[in-house]
């Protein structure tokens, strides 16, 4: 972009313009490409698939916007919801950031009024690109305020394509943080400028921008943290001034008041400890502000040295009086897990695990930083060393900015979006410096050369005159081939940006697409096939009830009441539904029955060989589920530290309800060429219960891949479960059976073993001999027992299909 | 044409009550009964047990029960809509009919009447296992009461008991007692523990054990006591009703007439107790006492009287419904003090019990808790005898709408105060700082 002034300076030229306007002009068109730009190549997705809602927490979104276009903003904030969470319900209006639905029934308003007739879903589709086009034009002017206009339009083109802003605002990404990097950017800009100026409007404008955040993601938190701390830095640094006091003061209590207008956030700002540091520092700029005027007042400086020294000593202590007061008393809450697993990444690994469990939520690899950032990667240092080396306010702030956000988005892969906008800009700054010096080199040198009529600017010319070293010949051939490595490594990066929006970051991930055999494209719609199963053949007041990965999508588009679904609010809830997924049947159908649930759902990959299923996900289920239900161990769904799906699996997990629905009838099914019946493609594996029968469920539907699989509860056994009701294991009752395992000959087969075999009738064969086992480990009658040779013989007598040998586990 | 029409309006109308005649939720009494034998001598054998149903309004139809055009449905309809198999001893059914067809028969709402005797097939014994009944395995085995058996002049073996232990309930054997104790001869039946719907009717005494009366005892019994059920019956979920009993002589007419005398006691009863209690119990079996209905559930605000689509926690509502129970021709109002509603979420919130007005109308009226939620309004009734009654009704109890909280509270007095204060303080300021030089 920087040849560009040169090579249409001839064509402006005829249209007579001063060199000012020409400049002017070519801003404002490449800021107008730029606009369109980052519209555009968020399209793919529209252009791939079809406008369409992505993922699981945009339908959600999308289920809001349209209750808000359809029942007005007063339903919308007291919606209560008691088609998710069933049977709790869930207080929509009060535990969701309204931004986004607001902005999005904003524009269909507009747009309405124009007389342009959409619907409202295009609005929601498009609403993240259009924010992104927003952006481009808050990073041009952040750039300017924090460096030159150059860098500000280098940024501007940098985040217009940079993959990890791209990542969550493609067309379809109907998602809170479309909206709210835009917001975050603008607040920044705002508040930077405030602090450059002083100007009590653009700390107006921030605090408004702040707000506007605050409504639209919880990132908001990142704000409300960086801005003090940015304060800090600057007060520790002396450069505390009259404009900061303005600026933040003003941000600060404005943005508080307005904050508190979300319901969500509510009383947070005063009263979590999230949000003490802000009023730390709020109060600390009072103190500072009074010292100042002491200064001003005393004119003995060792007066004022002692004065300082009592009344610092004097404010943190108050402060932290105050700030211990109010944790004992519980008036400021602690900080919440999500807030301690960002300052210690391994946290959440320990204590929350459906934080964990979040794939967006694991730290970054390396390679995720690469495929986001590109050349940025390598950018950012130069930009910083750049901002080092011409300090002010606002370089202090961004450089602030780029390292913070830097450390989250290396703690969390979702993080990485809050980190683009001050990568792009901190690199922003190395190109634009770089480029700038290089041109810079290049003309004077020219100017030597030529001594003649070049209509450079007067002031550059001059200054890099005297800079030059006129010795150095290589000099300007070195010149045109670091600028030129720029452009390469600048193109690479375009280059790179658009693959990667093509390629991975345009999937709506609701319909899956894989290559087919020759090359061709095949499209798994499984999701809205089954979806629209519910919806069609499901009573209204059906409970569905699947891992909560799925409840969004369910309510928006199956139109039916869930369990649990992706605003996982109740772990305890989330955990019962762990639970039940990985009980026997026999458990799981008490929990189903207690929870009115009337469909049970399930993600299956092993047809596809679509590998983020329920299996993938089982373990997580049992660990939130054993969070809260100690019954449920880990290990015993492990063979040796191990999770297996084949023959050597744990008899625990073979015979879990998850395992079971997953696995009902595919033993029976060739899935790939040369491989025996049941071969699990996701895994790669021979599955290890391939006789799966089910008792209290049946299956109601399976979508045309197999990917999602719909079972539905039986009611009771209408002349009470003959076969049912014992199939529960319950090794007190198998007294009987150790009796004729320890005692009896069952060689003979003579020996009453009858009544051994109805209690264990109701158990499918692998059941039964698990639960033989479970009771001669739990040693009711204190024998013991060569257990594998009579065990299986028991069995057989029982009429039980069991491996010859079935040996109990450890 | 007019003319045409009108015939065929009156002869529908003519013929409607009689299309109707048959099972419906309207009408629960049994109307078209099958009757499988053994052999038609049983017909006339038990011919006073038939005849006491015939009398009562029934339609028996009588087959031999390997017959081969038998068959419960056509057309997707059932042709019955009760089935008693009298026949103890058959291998394989004719037609269509096998266990499964039994099983669904009483799965979609029939009542079915269960007599086996000794040696009885397979067939039967699994249609008993079905229903969660077990007969003895040992095929020869009886009953065999040595204190309280019948005194007779033929036999001697102690297999004719006289047994008086009837269920104490006065829906199943009617309220009028049963003096004189019933004959029974065959063979004896176990229930399953886990199945909660089957009831023993008669049930052997202590005394009584199960085995083959023609050998001698060498390895202990494997049924004794009163664990022995003479008769018993089922409920099922969908109130289908079952009797199974492992005596068919105890229907006939021999047992009927014959004299009773129990060992050890001296009263001679001129006629056996058999008569009356199987006449009770088939009222009870084929619906014509214990069959209750629920109707007309109704739940609104206290003041108001359309049902809400939800509540609002802490509203004041009344809940109502109507229960009926069939006297065998009407609908006559059920009075008891012992139904209750839940309000349910998860776990009774509030439990009430429901004033009746003595007109079959129960209601309640309570306060919805201070929780939000889906409620359900549950009333599970479930007595002895008669039709379980489970009615549920979802309805979400949501919080308060932002604006229907208090405007002003008391006790916020002072930060009202504060507020105002600070705002005219300002303003006061201002005007000074700025105009008062």
């Amino acid at each position: 972009m920087a040849t560009m002034p040169a090579s249409a300076s001839d064509l402006l030229k005829s249209f007579k313009l001063k060199t000012k306007q020409q400049e002017l002009l070519i801003r404002v068109s490449i800021l107008c490409l730029v606009y369109i730009l980052a519209f555009i190549t968020r399209l793919f997705s529209v252009l791939r698939y079809e406008s369409m809602i992505h993922e699981f927490d945009p339908y959600f979104n999308y289920r809001t916007t349209l209750y808000l276009t359809e029942n007005g903003f007063y339903d919308f904030w007291n919606w209560f919801d008691y088609e998710s969470w069933y049977p709790l319900g869930r207080i929509v209006g009060g535990t969701l950031y309204p931004g986004l639905m607001v902005t999005a029934v904003l524009i269909y308003r507009i747009l309405r009024f124009l007389r342009f007739a959409v619907h409202i879903r295009e609005v929601c589709v498009l609403t993240a690109p259009f924010f992104a086009s927003n952006t481009t034009l808050v990073a041009y002017f952040f750039g300017k305020e924090i460096w030159d206009s150059g860098a500000g339009l280098v940024a501007a083109i940098l985040i217009a394509i940079c993959p990890g802003y791209i990542s969550r605002s493609v067309a379809g990404s109907y998602d809170n943080e479309g909206v709210a990097i835009f917001a975050l950017l603008f607040t920044f800009y705002v508040f930077v400028k405030a602090v450059n100026t002083g100007s009590l409007a653009w700390s107006l404008a921030s605090a408004f921008g702040y707000f506007y955040m605050v409504s639209a993601w919880g990132g908001y938190v990142f704000i409300i943290n960086l801005i003090p701390l940015y304060v800090l830095v600057l007060l520790i640094t002396g450069r505390y001034s009259m404009r900061l006091y303005v600026a933040y003061n003003c941000m600060y209590i404005l943005g508080m008041l307005l904050a508190m207008q979300i319901r969500f956030v509510g009383f947070q700002h005063v009263q979590s400890g999230e949000h003490m540091a802000v009023m730390g520092v709020f109060f600390l700029m009072q103190v500072f502000y009074f010292l100042d005027w002491v200064k001003h007042m005393l004119s003995d400086t060792k007066l004022f040295q002692a004065f300082l020294r009592i009344t610092v000593t004097c404010a943190v202590a108050v402060g932290g009086i105050a700030l211990g007061l109010g944790m004992v008393s519980g008036y400021i809450s602690p900080w919440t897990g999500r807030f301690y697993s960002l300052l210690d990444p391994t946290y959440a690994k320990d204590h929350i695990p459906i934080i964990a469990s979040v794939s967006e939520h694991q730290p970054t690899a390396w390679s995720s930083f690469m495929f986001d950032f590109h050349i940025l990667l390598f950018l950012f240092p130069a930009g910083l060393y750049f901002c080092f080396k011409r300090l002010s306010d606002a370089t202090i702030f961004i450089v602030m900015y780029g390292l913070t956000s830097m450390y989250f988005a290396g703690v969390m892969v979702r993080l990485i979006l809050v980190a683009t906008p001050a990568v792009c800009l901190i690199s922003a700054i190395a190109v634009s410096a770089t480029v700038k010096n290089l041109t810079v080199l290049l003309r004077s040198k020219n100017k030597v050369v030529q001594t003649g009529s070049t209509k450079g600017s007067g002031g550059s010319k001059s200054s890099s005159k005297a800079l030059l070293d006129q010795s150095q010949p290589f000099q300007k051939n070195g010149a045109i081939a670091l600028l030129f490595g720029a452009f390469y490594l600048l193109s690479r990066y375009a280059t790179h940006c658009t693959w990667v929006t093509s390629e991975a970051y345009s999937s709506p991930s609701i319909v899956l697409a894989a290559r087919g055999a020759h090359g061709n494209r095949v499209i798994f719609d499984d999701y809205r096939e089954a979806y629209f199963w519910l919806r069609q053949n499901t009573p209204q007041d059906a409970k569905v009830m699947s891992w909560w990965d799925y409840g969004y999508q369910i309510t928006a588009m199956g139109n039916r009441t869930v369990i649990v679904d992706n605003n996982t609010w109740n772990n305890t809830h989330i955990a019962t539904v762990g639970r039940a997924m990985s009980s026997y049947e026999d458990e799981a159908i008490e929990i189903i029955r207690s929870l009115d649930v009337d469909y049970v759902l399930v993600v299956f990959g092993g047809v596809t060989g679509y590998s983020s299923d329920d299996i993938n996900k089982f373990l997580w289920m049992v660990r939130i589920g054993g969070g809260v239900f100690p019954v449920i161990k880990e290990p015993d769904y492990l063979v040796n530290g191990e999770y297996r799906v084949d023959k050597g699996a744990a008899p625990k997990m073979l015979n879990c309800l998850m395992y079971k629905l997953c696995y009902y009838r595919f033993g029976e099914m060739l899935t790939e060429y040369g491989k025996p019946p049941g071969y699990d493609r996701a895994r790669g594996v021979e599955i290890g219960n391939k006789d799966v029968k089910l008792e209290h469920l049946e299956e109601a539907f399976t979508t045309s891949n197999w990917i999602v699989r719909i079972y539905r509860v039986k009611p009771p056994n209408n002349r009470c479960n003959i076969h049912g009701q014992s199939g529960t294991c319950n090794p007190q009752n198998l007294g009987v059976c150790l009796d004729l395992l320890g005692l009896v000959d069952v060689n003979l087969g003579n020996a009453p073993t009858k009544p051994c075999c109805s209690l264990i009738e109701g158990l499918v064969d692998l059941e039964g001999a698990v639960c033989l086992c479970t009771a001669v480990r739990a040693n009711v009658l204190g024998i013991h027992i060569n257990l594998s040779i009579s065990l299986s013989l028991l069995l057989r007598n029982c009429e039980r299909k069991v491996a010859t040998e079935y040996i109990c586990g450890p | 044409m007019g003319k045409f029409w009108v015939i065929f309006v009156a002869s529908i109308s003519i013929l409607l009550p009689f299309l109707c005649n048959s099972f419906s939720p309207e009408t629960p009494t049994d109307r078209r009964v099958l009757v499988l034998l053994d052999d038609f001598a049983v017909k006339s054998s038990h011919s006073s047990y038939f005849n006491s149903l015939k009398l009562r309004g029934f339609d028996l139809d009588f087959k031999l029960a390997d017959d081969p055009k038998i068959a419960l449905q056509r057309y997707g309809q059932y042709l019955y809509d009760a089935l008693i198999l009298f026949c103890p001893s058959v291998e394989r059914f004719g037609g269509s009919v096998d266990v499964a067809a039994i099983i669904n028969f009483v799965d979609s709402g029939h009542d079915l009447i269960i007599a086996a005797d000794v040696n009885a097939s397979d067939l039967i014994r699994e249609v008993a296992t079905e229903c969660g009944v077990d007969f003895d395995e040992d095929p020869s085995a009886m009953v065999i009461d040595h204190t309280g058996y019948a005194v007779s002049e033929t036999e001697g073996d102690h297999t004719l008991i006289a047994s008086d232990d009837f269920i104490k309930s006065d829906v199943i054997i009617g309220s009028k007692k049963i003096e004189v104790p019933v004959l029974f001869q065959g063979i004896g039946h176990s229930l399953n523990p886990v199945n909660s719907l089957v009831l023993k009717v008669l049930s052997a005494s202590p005394s009584a054990y199960s085995a083959n009366p023609l050998s001698k005892l060498s390895t202990p019994a494997s049924l004794t006591g009163s664990a022995i059920s003479l008769v018993s019956v089922v409920q099922a979920r969908n109130n289908a009703r079952i009797l199974i009993t492992g005596s068919l002589s105890m229907f006939s007419n021999r047992f009927f007439r014959s004299g009773v005398q129990k060992s050890g006691s001296s009263t001679k009863y001129e006629k056996s107790g058999n008569e009356q209690f199987l006449t009770e119990l088939s009222k009870w079996i084929f619906h014509e006492r214990g069959h209750l209905k629920a109707v007309n559930v109704k739940h609104h605000k206290v003041v108001e009287t359309d049902e809400p689509a939800l509540y609002r926690i802490n509203d004041e509502l009344e809940y109502s419904v109507e229960i009926y129970e069939w006297s065998g021709t009407s609908w006559e109002p059920y009075i008891t003090d012992d139904v209750q509603v839940q309000f349910y979420m998860m776990s009774p919130y509030i439990l009430k019990t429901l004033s009746n007005d003595k007109k079959g109308l129960y209601s309640a009226s309570f306060k919805v808790p201070d929780v939000y939620g889906v409620f359900q309004f549950k009333v599970e009734y479930q007595k002895l005898g008669y039709t379980s009654l489970s009615l549920s009704k979802q309805i979400p109890v949501r919080p308060y709408r932002h604006n229907e909280y208090e405007r002003f509270i008391p006790t916020a007095y002072p930060y009202y105060g504060a507020a105002f204060s600070t705002m005219a303080g300002f303003f006061i300021f201002s005007f000074v700082h700025l105009y008062n030089k």
